[in-house]
């Protein structure tokens, strides 16, 4: 076994988990939200990019360029129409209104695709690879991780170098004396959601490329991303993305070690994060 | 014609009505201070003129324009802004990105932009990196000051400003109110500290238990009749 290829493997894995957790962390960064549909919503992407490649016969990464504004679209509808209404005081109405939305998800695609695992073809690309001295790196998988990197610099450079990346944080401060700056929160929180929904796209871009996907597959996809969110400390995308390397880390070498293993190892190194560093490796000083 | 003025104005907390039928009238070029003891009335006045607080919407009036249900940040791009009680920074934001966001809804050229308000706070200019809750009281005043500057607004509303900090910084503070005056902002000052009021009011209002009890220019009201007006005291 080469330890050094397993390392690798799972780094690039866990830029796969950095793009499914960066919409959450960035949701739950300025609203307090928890979307406990995500990981449905990257599936519903997945098959919207599905639908798009073989009714259309797009390249993917074409797909993914018209699927982004419509997912932006269904993202801002979604909190500015439904999810806006739950937030408050209490943090009941939300996840009750997305779990709600998870289970409404899943049985619609079930219906519209039935159970069927699918996967979204890449041609050439899917056993594409590189040899870098002793290790071969799959191409599609590097994309991912590429991806996943840039996602975390521009949304970033969107926090804190955007008049609107003030306003989240502002938002998020304080809405009261947000709206006194002229901010209106409840479309900040619509172009947030709107905004993680594009990430959405990007990650289930590279979920349906990757491997087989089904209606179903959305909360364990969740429980990856939170793990990844929690891990790197709330609020911090560079923690998001080391979170996500974490896991992914430990998977490969859970399952180098024992393929029943892969799952569970992932879920033993989140948990031994909380138990030496509750708060995450990266947590935001004012949370 | 008033430039923003109140009409009958009540306001409510649940059940509990905190103010009764408040007339007040601000003109263009002028400043009026809203005095009165704790819970007189003054904050929820100021929250009902930003639209922190909904009212009907013809008890508030802004350029004969009816503001009394808008919500704040629709007031705001029309032209008016607040220092808030509290001065409330963003803790996320450093000093300069406090003040960049007080423009946000409202980003019209005027007198005031980064630049004229470092010169009118310099010390803001040294600190501009720091994190805006990391600076001392009276410092914070003057980003909140600035903040609400940013967006060059007709009216500026201060609430409390004077309210924690030693009378030296109070004194620094309200030195820069001739200097806003003078670009042509009209404002509104609510405080408890009525000498520093007094000395930059055109006129005043004194309110107790959500009414106007007193109103007329520094110079027409006497000490004892701001007294009775405060606290409800009579005088013989």
């Amino acid at each position: 076994m080469n330890w050094l290829d397993t390392i690798v493997q799972g780094i690039l894995l866990g830029g796969l988990y950095a793009l499914f957790a960066a919409g959450l962390s960035l949701v739950f960064g300025i609203m307090r939200l928890v979307n406990l549909a995500h990981g449905d919503l990257i599936v519903l992407a997945a098959f919207l990019l599905l639908v798009l490649v073989s009714a259309l016969g797009l390249n993917p990464f074409v797909a993914a360029l018209v699927a982004l504004p419509v997912m932006y679209a269904i993202g801002w509808g979604l909190q500015f129409l439904v999810l806006n209404r739950t937030i408050g005081d209490d943090i009941l109405p939300p996840l009750l209104v997305t779990f709600g939305l998870s289970v409404v998800i899943q049985n619609a695609l079930l219906q519209g695709f039935s159970a069927d695992s699918r996967r979204v073809p890449v041609g050439a690309l899917e056993s594409a690879s590189l040899q870098i001295g002793p290790i071969s790196v799959g191409t599609m998988p590097l994309f991912t991780f590429l991806s996943a990197v840039g996602v975390i610099v521009g949304l970033n450079l969107i926090f804190y170098r955007t008049g609107l990346g003030r306003a989240f944080r502002a938002t998020s401060d304080d809405r009261a004396t947000a709206g006194l700056m002229g901010i209106r929160a409840d479309r900040i929180f619509a172009t947030a959601t709107g905004l993680a929904m594009v990430v959405v796209t990007i990650a289930a871009l590279f979920l349906g490329t990757r491997a087989n996907f089904d209606p179903t597959m959305g909360p364990a996809r969740l429980i990856y991303a939170f793990e990844a969110v929690i891990i790197g400390g709330l609020g911090s995308f560079w923690g998001t993305l080391a979170g996500g390397v974490i896991i992914g880390v430990a998977q490969t070498l859970g399952a180098a070690i024992n393929p029943e293993w892969q799952i569970l190892a992932g879920h033993l190194a989140f948990l031994l994060v909380l138990l030496v560093r509750p708060r995450g490796l990266f947590p935001r000083a004012l949370d | 014609m008033a430039l923003l003025e109140t009409q009958g104005l009540t306001a409510f907390y649940g059940d509990f009505q905190a103010l009764f039928g408040v007339d007040i009238t601000l003109d263009a070029g002028e400043t009026v201070a809203i005095i009165g003891a704790n819970g007189a009335g003054k904050s929820t006045l100021m929250r009902s003129m930003s639209g922190m607080i909904a009212n009907a919407a013809g008890q508030v009036r802004f350029e004969e324009r009816e503001i009394g249900a808008l919500p704040a940040p629709d007031v705001m791009a029309l032209g008016i802004a607040m220092v808030p009680e509290g001065r409330k920074l963003f803790p996320s934001l450093s000093v300069e990105e406090n003040l960049l966001i007080g423009r946000y809804g409202r980003a019209t050229a005027g007198a005031w932009s980064l630049q004229t308000v470092y010169d009118l706070f310099p010390v803001l200019k040294e600190r501009r990196n720091s994190p805006g809750t990391a600076l001392s009281g009276g410092q914070q005043q003057m980003v909140a000051i600035g903040r609400a500057l940013m967006s060059n607004p007709k009216v500026l509303l201060c609430d409390e400003i004077s309210l924690g900090l030693a009378p030296v910084i109070i004194r620094d503070i309200y030195a820069a109110f001739p200097k806003i005056r003078a670009e042509g902002a009209s404002i509104v000052i609510v405080e408890q500290d009525i000498g520093q009021a007094l000395k930059v009011a055109d006129r005043l209002y004194c309110m107790m238990e959500g009414r106007v009890t007193l109103s007329g220019t520094p110079a027409s009201v006497g000490r004892d009749e701001i007294h009775a007006a405060y606290f409800g005291a009579h005088t013989a």
